[in-house]
């Protein structure tokens, strides 16, 4: 018998800070609200350690029912949490990120109105992420997933009234809804062949051996993809993302960084089963990822905002965790979304920090030389930048490396996806150095007064660096990415094996408070082996390759934007028509609308409303509304209030009835 | 053989109510002596009246408290009692708490409105506690003779209740007309009952379903249930025989007809489903079917241009009787646990719906049209919401127990392939979405008409609310539990 551990715990903390919060923090004090939040947020993470500290004597997966759900017929689906080695990482990571961006959001927030709403909703999104990482069924799941929807919608258009934040969070919803519409086939495919939504059993019935076999997997795994495409930001939906940088600072490191946008990544991981049956849905899910890494990359080397240029670089980085999905490499994109939690998170607090310290000034272009003025900041993106480009032995170079050697050597692999991915790291360290060096270095070239800018309550006198209570977060995310990779890939993929690989292991079930679900959990199916290719390459020399990728980087950058700060005009000046393509994001935007937005609102406004709702719809509801009034007028005159044509009608229906069923009887 | 104390405990609940209602009477009939034996002065008479009621309606609540106790002590003793007449097993049992709580829950809501009525309510605690005591007797019985007396138990509490408000005319004429149609109708019951005894030589449910079962079914047999259903549709307020709800329900007092739309009628539901499954009764489908579709159609087609809300509510709970009736006419074993979860769900959102209106109504129930309800929202937020609640679980809207009824009995009528049926059901569904939907416009888009006052929401009033919110949103939320135990019954009787 293994412990109770009440998981179910962790996310109801979370949801009742936004509760208090969100229905009381209009009359309480911004200390009280800080209070709460903290606490709420920081128990959780307390609880989640203690499970992890207890982690050692469970029998995984660790599953506790607390009530069940659904029936209907033979389906069910429970009120249930799961937890093994891949849900203990994303538990840790969430709500230890999510702590600290809480403790980071205070300063960061202070001066905004709406500052309890701030926080309800970021505890509301820690509810419904932890959720979405500890639901032991995929319906249980798709209701964190909507949930992180919601409040990153709500945290998106926080300042609603501006116009473009308001557009940011429609667009956010309405593109993951397309992404969403994948997602929920897949899961009716489940239902319809496997029988249930439960993780457990979705990996014993995912066999080729099942009717439709291979194909049927492979529409599954490509509608979870379509899914994981629209939260995680991939081709073709990921243009929310960089608008989604409307948001205050702290949510863009949280939900667009750290937290929600993995969902994807952790969402293809928990159905590798699916995906190990379907090769077919593998490549698709690598070459998406190895498209998005690289076009990503590129829109970033062209961006003056320091926050879009952050924002482009997540989908870059996201695309290479779908790379190591796509090539089997389960544990090494686990790995990269854990340390890129880091790494991400602390770029865009630090981000947010110089943001905050040049009074809200977001251009590139209007700062430089900031590295004396903000040292604490300085040094901590240092660290953020470093780890991103992949430099050893900071923690992004540990988990890009596992992705490359891996997508080089797995069976899965291709060298095509090795030398694009090289070729993005490449990229990445010159766009990273780039906002580094012109952000740090150089003279500065804002505004002297840097202040009236943005939304005006970060204008306060000259440059100055952030509060302590920003900077401890930002010491603590810094720390974790300089060593956060030490582990090493090898041991962290021993680790998650038993959830990648499980076959002998027997999971117990936990009955929860109410104690009423039944015993169905079965050990997962045995897995494909995760094999080699027969490749004769040095893991040294392709290391190797890499980090010369990102040192060249480093040299370009600092060549181009530090040495002569003349020639990146020019470089951008000779090639014409293609830098101007790269700048406006490859005109996806544009496409979009064009193809998609505007013929969908013309044909809804001119064929559906116009024509369909209000010519046929409408008219013919309206009048069968004035028929139903009509016989509705003749029931009513049926009640006269006479009793004895009351007893009239009694009779004539009892008449009836017998006459009925006496013609019934004779038959 | 004479009874053992284990037949007494199959009785337990029913024995309590009645101790209980004799009480009341008891103490009552005691106060009022003293009363007015010591003060000429109507004024203090009036005051030591009001403290007298309050104890008499807490001894109630103690007895239908006591009462629901006493279902979980007679659960232990599953088994017939009394030479056979009653069975106690998970499908009485579900029924006697339902009733029970109704009970409570009624009580609870009659507190404020017997003092703002100012109606003298001594027998009135009573007559709900035998009225209860015949509701749960009805569940448990399988003798029809046994039911038929315990329905004009159920019934002659009812008649004289819906007759409370003796200040009011259209009480009185509510009281009368239910008591005349209800006791033509009841003679149908007793006539079916007869008929049914010449067709299969006995009255017992178990053994005419073995008799049924097992031969030629004789006509005199189809004429027996036709007699039967007629008697219990009307109490049901089945189309075609709804046509005295309207008229009853309007002029009862709110806290009656919550009581008697919900209990009397999920008791003669039990019966209906022992007589229909358990006796196997022949011609079922047909004539359910016609039933069903009439009851929907009507209630719902009735309900469009009410502006009582009383009226309203009645033809809705027409219209909730043919839904109901839908889960008849499909299989048993998914057809009957979906009618047992429908009653329940139909139990809490009606019983709170109409403590709602009762409150509202205040002295003389004057405040009963749409018009008053108009600008609720504001003025009464907490009480428009919870009103809005009901009314969204009447429509049948998700994380309300009425999705999951209507969801359940609908499904089970697909199973059994009653797709038109079901169609009926649906568009049905629709209209009524239409007058519940127009009280919430009223209350929340309109503005307020005339100043109505609204009383603050007594302690009472406040537990049956809530209650039947807690009970209407967990039905909706976690329906399984429940809809589990009503799938056991169901399994137990098709063994």
């Amino acid at each position: 018998m293994t412990p109770n551990l009440h998981l179910w715990l962790i996310p109801v903390l979370a949801l009742i800070g936004a509760a208090i919060n969100g229905l009381f923090g209009k009359r309480f004090s911004r200390q009280t609200v800080v209070a709460v939040a903290l606490l709420f947020s920081g128990a959780a993470f307390a609880f989640a350690l203690w499970v992890a500290s207890q982690f050692s004597s469970l029998t995984t997966p660790h599953i506790e029912t607390l009530a069940t759900w659904i029936r209907a017929g033979e389906f069910r689906a429970d009120f249930a949490f799961y937890l093994d080695q891949l849900s203990l990482v994303m538990l840790l990571v969430v709500t230890g990120v999510g702590f600290l961006i809480h403790i980071y959001s205070v300063g960061y927030m202070w001066e905004e109105g709406g500052f309890y709403r701030f926080f309800a909703y970021l505890n509301l999104f820690m509810f419904f992420m932890l959720t979405l990482v500890l639901a032991s069924n995929y319906l249980l799941m798709f209701i964190g997933w909507e949930g992180v929807g919601l409040a990153s919608y709500l945290l998106i258009g926080f300042w609603f009234t501006k116009d473009s934040a308001a557009a940011a969070g429609k667009k956010a919803f309405i593109v993951n809804r397309i992404g969403d519409f994948g997602f929920l086939i897949a899961l009716f495919l489940m239902i319809q062949h496997f029988g249930s939504l439960d993780f457990a059993q979705v990996a014993r019935g995912a066999s080729p051996a099942l009717p439709g076999g291979e194909a049927l997997l492979t529409t599954i795994g490509l509608l979870l993809m379509v899914g994981a495409a629209g939260k995680s930001a991939q081709i073709p939906l990921y243009v929310w993302l960089p608008d989604a940088m409307e948001g205050p600072t702290p949510v863009s490191a949280l939900i667009h960084a750290a937290t929600m946008v993995t969902a994807g990544v952790y969402m293809v991981s928990r159905s590798h089963v699916i995906f190990e049956h379907a090769p077919g849905a593998m490549m698709v899910v690598a070459i998406i990822g190895t498209l998005t890494a690289l076009f990503a990359a590129t829109i970033g080397m062209c961006q003056t905002d320091i926050k879009k240029v952050l924002a482009y670089s997540t989908v870059s980085q996201l695309g290479y965790m779908f790379i190591a999905c796509g090539v089997g490499a389960f544990s090494a994109g686990i790995f990269h979304l854990m340390t890129h939690a880091f790494f991400k998170g602390l770029l865009f607090l630090a981000a947010g920090s110089v943001i905050h310290a040049v009074g809200g000034e977001q251009d590139m272009r209007k700062m430089g030389g900031l590295r004396t003025k903000i040292p604490w900041t300085f040094w901590t993106m240092t660290a953020g930048t470093f780890a991103i480009a992949g430099f050893p032995p900071l923690a992004g170079f540990f988990s890009k490396d596992a992705i490359l050697f891996k997508a080089f050597t797995s069976t899965y692999g291709s060298w095509i996806y090795w030398a694009i991915g090289v070729f993005t790291a490449f990229l990445t360290s010159f766009y990273m150095f780039r906002q580094w060096f012109s952000t740090f270095f150089g003279e500065y070239r804002g505004d002297d007064r840097a202040d009236f800018h943005g939304h005006g309550e970060h204008g306060h006198g000259g440059i100055h660096e952030s509060p302590a209570v920003m900077l401890v977060p930002l010491v603590i995310l810094a720390l974790l990415s300089v060593c956060g990779g030490w582990i090493g890939s090898e041991r962290f993929d021993k680790f998650l094996a038993p959830a990648f690989h499980a076959s002998e292991f027997t999971p117990v079930v936990q009955h929860g408070a109410m104690g009423m679900g039944p015993d169905t959990v079965v050990p997962a199916t045995p897995v494909l082996p995760t094999g080699r290719r027969d490749v004769e390459v040095s893991e040294t020399l392709l290391t190797g390759i890499s980090v010369a990728a990102a040192l060249l980087g480093f040299l370009l950058a600092g060549q181009l934007y530090y040495r002569r700060r003349d020639l990146p005009g020019k470089i951008a000046r000779a090639l014409g028509g293609f830098y101007e393509t790269v700048l406006h994001k490859y005109y996806v935007d544009k496409i979009y609308a064009a193809v998609f937005v505007k013929p969908l609102i013309e044909g809804s406004t001119k064929l559906l409303w116009h024509g369909i709702d209000r010519d046929v719809i409408d008219a013919s509801i309206d009048n069968s509304a004035d028929g139903a009034r009509e016989v509705s007028d003749a029931v009513r005159h049926m009640q006269s209030g006479n009793i004895r044509s009351y007893a009239g009608w009694v009779a004539a229906g009892a008449a009836l009835v017998i006459l009925y069923m006496v013609w019934v009887g004779t038959r | 053989m004479l009874p053992q104390t284990a037949d007494y405990m199959r009785l337990l609940p029913e024995i309590v109510l009645t101790v209980f209602g004799m009480i009341v009477m008891v103490m009552d009939a005691a106060a009022e002596g003293r009363g007015e034996g010591r003060s000429r002065g109507r004024s203090i008479g009036r005051i030591k009246d009001r403290r007298i009621e309050k104890i008499l309606g807490a001894v109630a609540l103690v007895g239908s408290l006591a009462a629901i106790t006493a279902t979980f002590v007679q659960a232990q003793y599953p088994g017939f009692a009394f030479w056979n007449m009653v069975q106690v097993d998970s499908f009485s049992v579900f029924f006697h708490f339902l009733v029970a709580a109704v009970t409570a829950v009624v009580i609870l809501t009659s507190f404020e409105y017997m003092e703002v009525q100012q109606i003298r309510a001594g027998e009135y605690y009573a007559l709900i506690l035998f009225g209860a005591a015949g509701m749960s007797l009805m569940s448990s019985a399988v003798e029809l003779v046994l039911v038929f007396i315990a329905l004009e138990i159920s019934s002659i509490s009812t008649y004289v209740l819906a007759g409370f408000r003796r200040r009011a005319a259209i009480s009185s004429e509510s009281s009368v007309k239910y008591f005349l149609l209800g006791s033509f109708a009841t003679a149908f019951f007793l006539y079916g009952v007869a008929l049914m005894f010449g067709a299969t030589g006995s009255t017992n449910i178990a053994t005419i379903g073995d008799v049924l079962r097992s031969g030629q079914i004789p006509l005199l047999a189809y004429a027996g249930v036709a007699l039967m259903f007629v008697g219990l549709g009307f109490k049901v307020a089945a189309a075609p025989f709804h046509i005295w709800t309207p008229d009853v329900y309007e002029g009862a007092p709110s806290p009656v007809v919550g009581f008697m739309s919900t209990a009397p009628k999920a008791a003669v539901f039990a019966v209906l489903l022992r007589i229909m499954f358990e006796a196997h009764a022949p011609g079922r489908i047909g004539l359910i079917w016609v039933v069903a579709a009439l009851s929907m159609t009507i209630g719902n087609l009735g309900a469009l241009v009410q502006d009582n809300i009383k009226r309203l509510l009645a033809y809705s709970s027409i219209a909730h009787a043919g839904y109901l009736l839908v889960a008849y006419a499909a299989l048993p074993d998914n057809g009957i646990p979906a009618a047992m979860f429908y009653t329940a769900s139909y139990a809490a959102m009606n019983v709170g719906a109409f403590a709602v209106v009762s409150h509202f109504g205040s002295a003389g129930e004057r405040y009963v049209t749409l018009g008053d309800y108009s600008g609720l929202g504001r003025r009464s937020p907490l009480l428009a919401a919870t009103l809005t609640i009901f009314l969204l679980s009447l429509i049948g809207i998700p994380i309300t127990g009425g999705f999951f009824a209507k969801f359940y009995v609908f499904s089970a009528a697909l199973q059994a392939n009653l797709v038109g049926l079901v169609i009926v059901g649906v568009l049905n569904s629709a209209v009524g979405a239409y007058y519940y939907l127009r009280i919430i416009v009223v209350m929340y888009m309109r503005e307020p008409q005339q100043e109505v006052p609204v009383a603050r929401i007594p302690v009472g009033l406040g537990f049956a609310l809530a209650i039947s919110l807690v009970t209407t949103i967990y039905l909706g939320v976690l329906p399984g539990r429940v809809l589990e135990y009503a799938s056991r019954t169901a399994t137990a009787w098709m063994r």
